[in-house]
């Protein structure tokens, strides 16, 4: 099993924040909105330091998605900030038709997603986004894994034309992807390379795929553990590669089950290579309020989860 | 640009062909189109600076328009294609299979003139905001319009979007309501009444303009006119212009029953006959 080590725990909307920042400076055409969370957002910086290309839209969510649209037009980048919840299901005619439907060069940036949010509970815990925002025609869908991942998407995103959901989170988590990375819309990350079975992971539970790929390392169970951090384009090709050898997989995600990642696998699998899988995901509940360690215990996205599904998976090859 | 003559004769004709479209395909959305035809010939006839023949997505330096209820596609459609964005022939599209003339207007298809899709209520004004807010960083002395059906206006993103406009002082844009007073279910003031617009907005921290003749092109001109005078002066314009759903065809008016409903073939010779030929059908 490679080895993983980091410096430093981060969480990932201050990888978002300060890569708004550093596109303020090179790219003049990008603008950037929110809906009253400038500091949750960590967009402090761009608003200080470019408050022409700022617009505190208010608690207004609807209304900030239809006048990012219409920045568009005129040539400019925008990028939408507030919470996952009110990022897709509070305004998803909007995005639709204004956004998705027309084609504009929108990027909507989605904090505190998942159960990770912690004690605001359910109402603000959106396990739903991903399978909201992949359905919807041509929308490029991103949930990175670490400050530095969600730093260099944040700026990859800008050079790419077109609707983009970018999703991250409110936990200081593991920062170990390199800081100099390139970001490729659609690439999956090879994080370890194995024989025996295929773990499949984004945003929050990477870091909990590598936990587990050493200790199935230590009991001789050979994983490929790969990041995936563009849930739409799906890289298929390197996941078909992988499970060509594995034979099994297991997907996880801070999200339902219904309509996430493992979905996104399970329907190229079942058109290509039919595999047994194993879901780490959240079925088919609400969260509720609690710290975020406690809750990913509750929900079943801990290290010890992957875990128990790649035993399971193991057995049905 | 045109003279009057000519654009009260491109009036009547595209109104013969809001008929035609519809009638072809049994579907769309007469009632409102009838009623806003002074309405878009005065604004790509007369009022605003575009280019058709160079259609380019982000408009630089030229005046956008922006339709908030897309249902009335048909006037849209046939006033865009009387600009010269698209042949007139392509009227003959409408609602059909492959045609980049939708039921609802969308960019999707590449159809120029169009800049945004509608046709989900309530979603214009924001646009348009957004639309004002790029040439005022631009420094495009560009005027944004919009036009909203009053049954739209009971959507709430409408009001998200009116309290932005007037706090940061959106004055190169000029929106419009199509007050006819008339929505699917019936009257407006049956279906949900929309109280003292004039106050509302005004409220909110708009310049109300009242036209009270929406489907007298002169008074649609000179109202143009007036709302421009209010432009760069840190409020948003909003025009209340009262119109008959209807207009020009005697038994289309006075009635909700063709907001959403194709004339048979019968309907539409005798609506026809109360429109002669102008510029010649597509």
């Amino acid at each position: 099993m490679k080895k993983y080590t980091y410096t430093e725990k981060k969480d990932t909307r201050s990888g978002f924040g300060a890569g708004l920042s550093e596109l303020g400076k090179t790219t003049t055409e990008v603008v950037a909105l929110c809906a009253d969370l400038t500091g949750s957002l960590k967009m402090d910086a761009f608003q200080k330091d470019h408050p022409d290309r700022f617009f505190q839209i208010g608690i207004a969510e609807a209304n900030m998605m239809g006048i990012a649209a219409g920045l568009t037009i005129g040539g400019k980048i925008p990028f939408t900030g507030t919470f996952a919840n009110f990022s897709t299901g509070r305004v998803y005619d909007q995005i639709r038709q204004s956004i998705a439907y027309s084609g504009k060069n929108v990027k909507i940036c989605a904090s505190h997603a998942g159960l990770t949010l912690g004690e605001d509970g359910a109402t603000h815990q959106i396990l739903e986004d991903l399978g909201l925002m992949k359905m919807l025609p041509h929308m490029v869908v991103i949930n990175p894994c670490d400050y530095n991942q969600t730093k260099a998407a944040t700026i990859a995103i800008a050079k790419y034309y077109g609707p983009v959901y970018l999703r991250f989170g409110r936990p200081a988590v593991p920062n170990f992807t390199p800081a100099d990375q390139n970001f490729e819309i659609g690439k999956a990350v090879m994080l370890n390379e194995g024989a025996d079975v295929t773990i499949i992971a984004t945003g929050h539970l990477v870091w909990k795929a590598i936990e587990a790929g050493e200790k199935l390392a230590e009991k001789g169970i050979s994983a490929e553990i790969i990041n995936i951090h563009t849930i739409k384009p799906l890289d298929d090709a390197a996941i078909l590669k992988s499970l060509s050898k594995t034979k099994c997989v297991v997907t996880a995600e801070e999200h339902q089950m219904n309509g996430g990642l493992g979905d996104s696998v399970a329907q190229l699998l079942a058109r290509n290579l039919p595999c047994p899988q194993e879901y780490v995901a959240v079925n088919d509940s609400f969260g509720e309020s609690g710290t975020p360690d406690q809750l990913m215990t509750k929900y079943g996205l801990d290290t010890i989860d992957i875990l128990n599904a790649v035993e399971r998976v193991m057995k049905r090859k | 640009m045109k003279n009057t003559a000519e654009l009260k004769s491109l009036c009547t004709q595209v109104r013969r062909d809001i008929l035609r479209m519809v009638h072809a395909v049994s579907s769309g959305h007469p009632g409102g189109s009838l009623g806003c035809v002074e309405y878009l010939v005065a604004l790509y006839g007369k009022v605003m600076q575009h280019d058709p023949a160079h259609f380019t997505m982000d408009g630089r330096n030229e005046d956008l328009f922006f339709l908030s209820n897309g249902h009335i596609s048909p006037v849209f459609y046939s006033v865009l294609a009387h600009s010269g964005y698209f042949p007139v022939s392509e009227l003959n599209t409408f609602r059909k299979l492959n045609t980049r003339l939708q039921g609802h207007p969308t960019t999707h298809d590449g159809l120029p003139g169009v800049r945004i899709a509608s046709g989900s209520l309530g979603q214009g004004m924001s646009v348009a905001i957004g639309a004002a807010l790029a040439k005022k960083l631009n420094h495009d002395a560009g005027i944004i319009y919009s036009l909203h059906g009053d049954g739209e206006l009971q959507e709430g993103q409408i009001w998200e979007a009116a309290m932005y406009a007037a706090a940061h002082k959106i004055d190169n844009y000029i929106a419009t309501v199509d007050y006819n007073g008339r929505q699917i279910d019936g009257d407006t003031d049956q279906v949900l009444p929309l109280g003292n617009l004039k106050a509302k907005f005004e409220a909110f921290g708009w310049t109300v303009l009242e036209n009270n003749a929406g489907n007298a092109l002169d008074h649609v001109i000179a109202s143009f006119e007036e709302a421009k005078k209010h432009l760069g002066k840190g409020k948003p314009v909003i025009v209340l212009m009262k119109t008959e759903m209807g207009a020009g065809v005697d038994f289309m008016m006075g009635t909700h029953k063709w907001h959403g409903s194709a004339p048979n073939d019968e309907q539409l010779q005798k609506a026809l006959s109360q429109l002669p030929v102008t510029l010649g059908d597509y």
